[in-house]
């Protein structure tokens, strides 16, 4: 029986549907009061007096500040420099200075009135450009190869300066969080989380509280996108400082504008390329300087840093290459954890540079890729050798002949030197990209991921793990996994809810880790459960013969069955309750040196292509994607309808990050802090997808999936952005691509070079 | 908060004199999505969509009547509409999405009297009538005398908006009508546009045109119309439509759009929309 690659229905699904599930705000708790958060207005300010006057407040309200924690006033992630409230200085607009509960939401939005606070204005550092001269948050460099010699004796320089956007998750379900304290001071934390151990952690860390008195449970997640990475532990210390201040559970549940002007966001970054090719368009060398803005604060930029360095030079072959990563403090809310984590930023930038090489050499983007994918034998900058499972060719390919890329993009680019007037625009563009699978560098090892597996009384086997359901399907595809591994059937397997005081810590729900990952150790625990109820029956019987278990029947070679569950309920009748756990050991060939960035980033690389065709108006510069194929290789597809829902949603996620999500700040605030003016597509501007798996197995477990869960963003803006250069001439290098920045570049007359580049002339200005 | 759901037009009349305080209801598309304060912080509401008397479109004398609280679905499937008003028809089909053309209604969207309101350049050209009831009886006037600034109308204390009279439109005039939003639906205008006009022997009889999303409200381009209605119905006129048109509007730079871009558009609509006119081809 083969159930992966098939896709049965998804548990969650109905309730999603129906409207039935209870989320985070709709679980009801006696006595619940409720939080609301007093912001900075101020990027940068002295808070020179704070005051709560609780005689103008509404009766019984409290209200806490900085100086109220019971211990140190810092957010647990990578470090704790991430203040819970704002301690003598703000660092940005919407950041935290005070928060009050009341018995009504209502009233605790009137409380907020009863503090004072007395700023004095100090200069902010608003943009990357203010922010180059000064400290950054965090430093990487990557080296392989002679970069300098190598620029020098090229056949053909290329420049090129990429600036991408910020970009909001826009989660249905806004951020939401309850808490109580509970008798021996025992302080319970539940509402909309990726990563219930994080939570955890934080709560300890501020709280001082042993480990078994804080418990955190995750409750059911209208999506995530990494939002809920790092978020979530600032307002569940929010929650449970204020339900001990006033000795009511309490609950804070952001609406829409707060939880955009109060999260984090994907990080802006502006990233330039140097690039010396020999006269057939080969890579020979790179230099590469990363920027990334990080907001006041430095949260988990330092990681998300590692992985656009590591992803910067993308899946192309080139001996010598130089990436420098920053990223630097501005005075804005801070960037955080966005599905891509980096990858998007960097290989929009490359995949834009490898257009532009392509037109300076006269070269079409499937020649010019072609040139120099990325194939087994091949190295990365960080001396990495790939293996079979290295697929870029495999999609790129694919990919190209789906859609007979290379006559269309001639056909148009043609068509663009003869405009007919009134004739829409069209254009076809193409990107390749990959995307490292899990945990960055030794970070897998160091998490030390453990998931457990316990005998049920009625023969059925609870799974414990931290992973999180929020839409990707892991509710689904844990208990087909452990199914396929152990011949029982999914049913057989009961998923235990993300509660920290009944799950071990299976490491967060992030960076398309959890099939590959938790997934793996699933199948394992739950085949030691079969085993040890096979082995005690085997010694059981007078034969002790072997058996086979096949879609949850134990088979004996003389043709005698019995349900596994029988089998099961009968051992825990006469023996001791029956628990496995394990912890995840990253492959030993996975070495990583953090000091020189050389060895093995990640285990795996899964790849992706992606063919966009647009329609511009000819009039109005509107772009309208029309249709996408997209080529993942996702090593092994585990259930092939969420794997394309995947692939279609972060290709969806990646249009409107490229084309339309824009983030506008004015000294600081966020100008367009409401669905009415932070757009994002809707149903009505998503193309007809056509997406191909393809499968490449790795050898380090789960089945050989790779993680699909952030690949499909990396693709589709670059993709886009080229099908639009193709329609209309317009040189971008800066995304949003909105009509608004097409007309600006047009009247600044930046249109592609219309033929091959004289080599010694071949310097392309940066943009 | 007190929440009144009167069933006929004089049962509305009696509680909003006896409480001109009441906001009035006709979709809640536009309140829905303000600050949560405006919504809490209300005195009462006052709901009028369940008055008949403002829900229906239908033929009196030479105008086409339609009640303010007609949601856009309702105009946009209207064969009259249609038939006679296709502008209009197409600007009903291009607010919001479905959900909200089902809740939002024509007198909502006068009332709360956005420089973006996407049917409001609609009835600049198609020279509506507002019929205001108040206290002391009716009166009627213009619409373009109906929208006063930003966010304000001639709403009189105690008045609401009754229904609104479409004259016939002249018998073979055009009627175009585009929306330039940030995506395909769910998007407010970054320009709208609306032109009515007509050719007879070779050229230009009639040329009604207006813009919103250009100017702190809608406008209607007099200048532009005064430079067309006599020219030769040629293609080359239309290069001078938008530029005139460019020319008449002051839009700003905000969070939806820029000045530069908005400029940009009209004068690109205007120019599509008068080729269009010049050739005979119905868009």
């Amino acid at each position: 029986m083969t159930l992966l690659g098939s896709s049965p229905p998804r548990p969650d699904g109905a309730a999603k549907v129906g409207g039935t599930l209870r989320f985070g705000d709709d679980l009801p708790k006696e006595g619940l009061w409720y939080g609301a958060t007093l912001r900075s207005p101020n990027p940068h300010a002295r808070i020179r007096g704070l005051r709560w006057n609780p005689e103008r407040a509404p009766k019984g309200a409290v209200c806490i500040i900085a100086d109220d924690l019971p211990g140190p006033n810092g957010v647990q992630l990578l470090d704790d420099e991430w203040p819970v409230l704002a301690e003598g200085i703000v660092r940005h607009v919407g950041e935290p200075v005070a928060v009050v509960a009341a018995a009504t939401m209502l009233a605790a939005r009137q409380a907020l009135g009863a503090i004072e606070v007395d700023y004095e204005p100090l200069e902010p550092t608003l943009d990357l450009s203010a922010a180059a001269n000064q400290e950054s948050l965090y430093t990487l460099e990557l080296r392989s190869g002679q970069v300098e010699q190598e620029l020098e004796r090229a056949h053909l320089l290329v420049e090129g300066t990429y600036h991408t956007g910020y970009q909001e998750h826009i989660y249905i379900e806004c951020q939401v969080m309850s808490a109580w304290w509970e008798a021996d001071d025992k302080l319970v934390v539940e509402g909309s989380m990726q990563c219930p151990y994080f939570v955890h952690r934080s709560l300890i860390h501020v709280f001082g509280l042993p480990a078994e008195r804080s418990v955190v449970k995750a409750t059911p997640m209208g999506g995530g996108f990494g939002g809920k990475e790092d978020f979530p532990s600032v307002i569940a210390l929010h929650a449970a400082l204020l339900a001990k201040a006033c000795d009511h559970p309490v609950r804070i549940a952001y609406d829409r504008h707060e939880d955009i002007i109060g999260t984090t966001k994907r990080h802006p970054s502006v990233v330039t390329h140097r690039a010396g090719v020999d006269a057939e368009g080969r890579l020979q060398a790179m230099e590469i300087e990363v920027v990334l803005d990080g907001g006041a604060y430095r949260t988990l930029s330092p990681v998300v840093l590692s992985r656009a360095v590591l992803h910067a030079a993308g899946p192309y072959r080139c001996p010598n290459v130089h990436i420098r990563g920053r990223v630097l403090r501005t005075h804005t809310p801070p960037n955080g954890a966005f599905r891509g984590f980096g990858a998007p930023q960097v290989q929009f930038a490359m995949e834009r540079q490898m257009d532009r090489i392509g037109r300076c050499l006269g070269l079409d983007p499937l020649e010019i890729r072609l040139r120099n994918v990325l194939e087994e034998g091949d190295k990365l900058p960080t001396g990495q050798v790939m293996d079979e499972s290295c697929s870029a060719r495999l999609c790129l390919e694919k990919a190209a002949r789906e859609t007979d890329f290379q006559e269309r993009w001639q056909h148009l680019e043609a068509k663009r030197r003869a405009p007919i007037d009134g004739e829409s625009m069209q254009g076809v563009g193409l990107s390749l990209y990959f995307h490292g699978a899990g945990f960055t560098g030794n970070g897998e090892r160091v998490l030390q991921s453990v998931v457990e597996a316990a005998l049920l009384e009625d023969g059925r086997i609870e799974v414990r793990t931290a992973a999180v359901e929020m839409g990707q399907g892991c509710d689904t595809v844990l208990p087909m996994m452990a199914a396929e591994a152990s011949g029982l059937r999914p049913e057989d397997v009961v998923l235990a809810p993300p509660d920290t005081s009944r799950v071990p810590d299976s490491g967060p729900s992030v960076a398309s880790r959890t099939s590959m990952v938790v997934g793996s150790e699933v199948a394992h625990v739950v085949t030691e459960i079969r085993d040890r109820i096979l082995d005690w029956w085997s010694n059981s019987q007078e034969s002790g013969a072997a058996h086979t278990v096949e879609d949850g029947v134990v088979r004996r070679g003389n043709g005698e069955s019995w349900p596994f569950r029988e089998l099961a309920r009968r051992y825990c009748e006469t023996e001791d309750p029956l628990v496995v756990s394990r912890q995840h050991e990253p492959p030993e060939w996975q070495v990583f040196d953090e000091e020189t960035y050389q060895g093995v980033a990640y285990p795996t690389y899964a790849f992706g292509a992606d063919v966009v065709e647009v329609v511009v108006d000819p009039d109005t510069l509107e772009v309208r994607p029309r249709k996408v194929t997209a080529v993942c290789e996702v090593g092994r597809v585990l259930h092939e309808r969420l794997c394309v829902g995947q692939v279609e949603g972060g290709t969806l996620q990646a249009l409107g990050w490229g084309l339309m999500e824009e983030v506008k700040l004015e000294a600081g605030h966020y100008l367009n802090d409401r669905l009415a003016t932070y757009i994002i597509p809707t149903i009505k501007d998503s193309p007809e997808m056509e997406v191909h798996l393809l499968e490449r197995p790795w050898k380090g477990g789960a089945f050989g999936a790779k993680g699909v869960g952030e690949l499909p963003m990396d693709g589709g803006a670059p993709a886009a952005v080229s099908a639009v250069e193709n329609a209309t001439g317009i040189e971008i290098d800066t995304i949003p691509a909105t009509p608004e920045r097409l007309l600006a570049l047009t009247s600044a007359h930046r249109q592609v070079p219309s033929g091959p580049q004289d080599p010694k002339r071949g310097r392309r200005p940066g943009g | 908060m007190k929440a009144f759901a009167p069933r006929s037009l004089d049962e509305a009349m009696v509680r909003l004199t006896e409480d001109p305080d009441l906001r009035l209801l006709a979709g809640c598309t536009d309140l829905m999505v303000g600050e949560p304060e405006d919504r809490l912080g209300l005195p009462g509401v006052l709901d009028l969509r369940g008055l008949s008397e403002l829900r229906r479109i239908e033929w009196h004398d030479d105008a086409l009547e339609i009640g303010a609280v007609t949601p856009f679905s309702q105009i946009r499937d209207s064969p009259e509409v249609q038939k006679s008003f296709p502008a209009l028809a197409e600007a009903a089909s291009k607010i919001g999405g479905w959900q909200i053309q089902n809740r939002a209604s024509l007198g909502g969207n006068m009332a709360n009297a956005s420089p973006a309101g996407d049917s409001l350049p609609v009835l600049l050209v198609l020279e509506a009538q507002v019929v205001l009831v108040g206290p002391e009886g009716t009166r009627t006037v213009p619409y373009r005398e109906f929208h006063l600034g930003y966010r304000q109308t001639a709403l009189g204390p105690g008045e609401i908006i009754g229904w609104v009279r479409l004259p016939k439109p002249p018998e073979n005039a055009m009627q175009f009508f585009r929306k330039v939003g940030a995506r395909e639906a769910q998007a407010i205008s970054k320009v709208v546009v609306a032109l009515l006009a007509d050719v007879s022997d070779g050229r230009v009889s009639e040329y009604r045109l207006a813009a919103g999303s250009v100017a702190e409200v809608p406008l209607r381009l007099t200048e532009v119309e005064k430079a067309m209605v006599g020219r030769a119905a040629k293609a080359e006129i239309a290069n001078l439509a938008g530029h005139l048109a460019a020319q008449a509007v002051r839009p700003i730079d905000d969070v939806r759009s820029t000045a530069e871009y908005r400029r940009f558009a009209l004068e690109q609509v205007v120019r599509r929309m008068t080729l269009q006119l010049v050739r005979r081809v119905p868009e």
